[in-house]
């Protein structure tokens, strides 16, 4: 069996996507810790087009985009619990909001926290809210009355969105807002505590504080 | 049950056309519905409400959106036909890989070059080289992207092996030199003659009026 090492950041929540992948099909893998403000000669050459973790490198073969690893971790392990829906519909439905959920809705939260003034921070909150009332009926669909994405189980979806789940709550507390508000999507209110829970993820999330003195470190460096 | 399978598209949409190459690929039967971005259908806006833009697969009334979340629905709905993905799970996700940076690179490069000034143009230019450099490598011992076949990629990246020559004509910059990139030159030929390929280019001199026209307002609406 060929070897699988994952190059990571602790903080990333795309790292983490990776990370919750490879624990629910129970894979063992070595994690190499970058340095981004150091990059290794690994990092650089097993991923020269982005340079950028996380970098999954099975064999001797590398693969990048968070996105992209998932897909590869869920059909070169066959033969463990899977990770996408079976039916092609399903699949398209998954895919369909994991690409709205990091091209279009987790980088509102990045205009949010830099818009300059009330109207544009307003402007950026509500269409923030928007998508995530989408993803509460995304989910209500998707879940048919049980806990994850995935049904019974954790599934691609589960992973795209719950990996962002620790920067949301840091970031509720630097910006003082609730992002993840109950009032306007209860079932992922719900969801996002079971999934921090589940033992695929439990100890992969970074934990809100740590990111919170990580946030503080960069902002006294600068 | 016969399939029904409908395309929302647009006459030009290069995403859209990846659709029509992988429908006509697989040997299905499709009905066309052109759509005016101007004026969009109830059609378009009930079966993409979140982004409300084309391509649309609706198949048996059920909506498929995003071309590349349609092209993976349609290799995996019908499976005797054409495939568009090796079977092997790292030449999947390499494909998968460089259609993204197709798109999320190239594209944006090409566009800076159509609709910049002369200083984005020469560093869009600079970008977008850099960028097929890496396509160019992709190529080495294949005929497509896909292999022996079209595939995933190359349907992908196809928008190429027209709206490069149509860039050409209006800013007069060349992208793809056969002495630079001598297997994507070669691609972009052998491409554009398969068969389901070449019946399905959207008029080339249509695109060249279109195009001009969005540069003209591009511009002027900078100054």
């Amino acid at each position: 069996m060929a070897a699988v090492k994952l190059l990571g950041f602790w903080a990333s929540p795309f790292v983490n996507r990776v990370q919750i992948a490879l624990n629910l099909k129970s894979i063992s893998y070595e994690l190499i810790e970058e340095n981004l403000r150091a990059k290794s000669q690994l990092l650089l050459e097993s991923n020269p087009v982005h340079k950028k973790v996380p970098v999954l490198i099975h064999g001797d073969k590398p693969i990048s985009e968070s996105l992209v690893i998932v897909e590869y971790i869920d059909e070169a392990w066959s033969d463990g619990p899977s990770i996408l829906p079976s039916d092609p519909f399903a699949r398209a439905t998954a895919r369909f909001w994991a690409a709205y959920i990091t091209d279009k809705w987790w980088p509102l939260l990045t205009e949010y926290r830099t818009a300059e003034g009330e109207e544009a921070k307003a402007a950026a909150k509500e269409k923030f809210f928007e998508g995530l009332v989408l993803l509460e009926e995304a989910f209500v669909k998707s879940s048919q009355g049980k806990g994850y994405f995935g049904g019974e189980n954790i599934g691609y979806l589960d992973v795209v969105l719950g990996s962002l789940l620790a920067w949301l709550r840091v970031r509720e507390v630097t910006q003082n807002v609730t992002f993840l508000d109950k009032t306007k999507a209860p079932e992922l209110a719900a969801w996002a505590d079971r999934f921090t829970l589940n033992p695929a993820v439990v100890n992969v999330l970074p934990k809100t504080q740590k990111l919170v003195d990580f946030i503080n470190s960069f902002t006294k460096a600068s | 049950m016969a399939d029904e399978v409908k395309l929302l598209r647009t006459w030009s949409s290069p995403f859209a056309l990846r659709i029509v190459w992988a429908l006509k690929l697989k040997g299905v039967e499709f009905e066309t519905i052109f759509e005016d971005l101007a004026k969009k259908s109830s059609l378009l806006i009930e079966n993409n409400p979140v982004h409300k833009k084309v391509p649309v697969l609706l198949h048996n009334g059920r909506s498929v959106c995003e071309s590349f979340v349609i092209l993976e629905y349609i290799d995996e709905t019908w499976t005797n036909g054409h495939p568009l993905f090796s079977k092997d799970p790292y030449e999947k996700a390499e494909a998968r890989f460089w259609a993204k940076f197709g798109d999320d690179k190239l594209w944006l490069s090409v566009r800076g070059i159509l609709f910049g000034n002369e200083a984005e143009q020469e560093d869009a230019k600079a970008q977008a080289r850099e960028h097929l450099k890496y396509l160019e490598e992709q190529l080495e011992g294949k005929k497509y992207f896909g292999g022996e076949a079209i595939g995933y990629l190359d349907l992908a990246v196809g928008w190429m092996a027209n709206l490069l020559s149509v860039l050409d004509e209006i800013t007069g910059h060349v992208l793809i030199e056969e002495l630079k990139f001598p297997l994507l030159w070669k691609w972009m030929q052998v491409f554009s003659d398969a068969p389901v390929i070449k019946e399905s280019w959207p008029s080339r001199d249509k695109l060249v009026v279109k195009f001009r026209a969005m540069r003209d307002l591009y511009l002027a609406g900078k100054n």
